[in-house]
């Protein structure tokens, strides 16, 4: 490898000029997190991998077209995000398109009566059936808002930059964020909740 | 409760950390007074906790890793 700069063991005119050695690390920087990102859009461990390796095939076929205006990495979440979009769409035709208009919550978000599950022991949340009830949770978010969750709260990138990836506007990113977080806390509480009664019970 | 639907706004921010000092002290004169609200938002924390740390639980596992090296021809590069 050729460390052309301080942060990455490639430069973008070795991956352009076709250097194998660059392209390499930066597959070995991206895959994992690529590849998180494609286990949470898609929620299928084949479809995931064929979104992971379909990234850079394209990354490397049109690596000449990257002309630097965003970060490598950006144009990488991009290629993803667009693929794993793409397939739901095509295997999900019904789920709403990713410019959906999405409204703000209109406040009125505390219509039953609200019950504190912070408390429960940190055993309860690690349990197999409490993941898998996160994971589902997350697949269960429309195709916009499961986007922006994985970008800004488990890629942890930054507004702008998910608002770049997703090419809708930063407030759009805000209110889509607010309003997965939202959906998931309720779709959580419906369990942890029960796991609290459990537990009062006993 | 009057003040939840303006305080419903800014959660996002001020979860993260990012919303205006005024703002910030603003949500927490109104926690203090609305017990449903700080459930809401400590639940809604911990929500996102939940999220953080089961993603740091994933690795790439070595057969996916090693598909992909194949498809992208990088056998010799590793």
């Amino acid at each position: 490898m050729h460390p052309k700069n301080s942060s990455h063991a490639y430069s973008i005119e070795d991956l352009q000029a076709g250097d194998r050695d660059a392209f390499a690390a930066l597959v070995e920087e991206y895959s994992p997190k690529l590849h998180r990102l494609a286990l949470r859009m898609m929620n299928d461990i084949l479809e995931a991998e064929d979104v992971l390796q379909e990234t850079f095939l394209k990354a490397y076929k049109n690596i000449d077209r990257f002309e630097g205006r965003s970060a490598i990495g950006t144009w990488l979440y991009r290629i993803a995000t667009n693929e794993a979009l793409m397939r739901l769409r095509k295997t999900h035709p019904d789920t709403v398109a990713i410019d959906e208009p999405i409204e703000a919550p209109d406040g009125h978000l505390i219509t039953r009566e609200i019950k504190d599950w912070c408390c429960l022991p940190e055993a309860e949340f690690m349990t197999s059936e409490a993941q898998s009830k996160l994971d589902r949770a997350v697949a269960e978010l429309s195709p916009a808002l499961r986007s922006t969750f994985v970008l800004r709260d488990l890629q942890g990138l930054s507004t702008r930059e998910s608002a770049e990836i997703l090419g809708v506007s930063e407030p759009a990113i805000k209110t889509r964020l607010l309003r997965a977080r939202l959906q998931l806390r309720d779709s959580l509480s419906s369990y942890f909740e029960d796991r609290v009664l459990e537990m009062t019970d006993e | 409760m009057s003040k939840c639907p303006d305080l419903i706004h800014e959660l996002s921010d001020y979860i993260d950390g990012d919303a205006a000092p005024e703002i910030c002290a603003e949500i927490e004169r109104h926690l203090d007074d609305c017990p449903d609200c700080k459930v809401m938002v400590d639940t809604l924390e911990k929500t996102i906790t939940l999220y953080r740390e089961q993603e740091t639980q994933v690795v790439l596992p070595d057969d996916v890793r090693e598909r992909l090296h194949i498809v992208l021809n990088l056998n010799d590069q590793t």
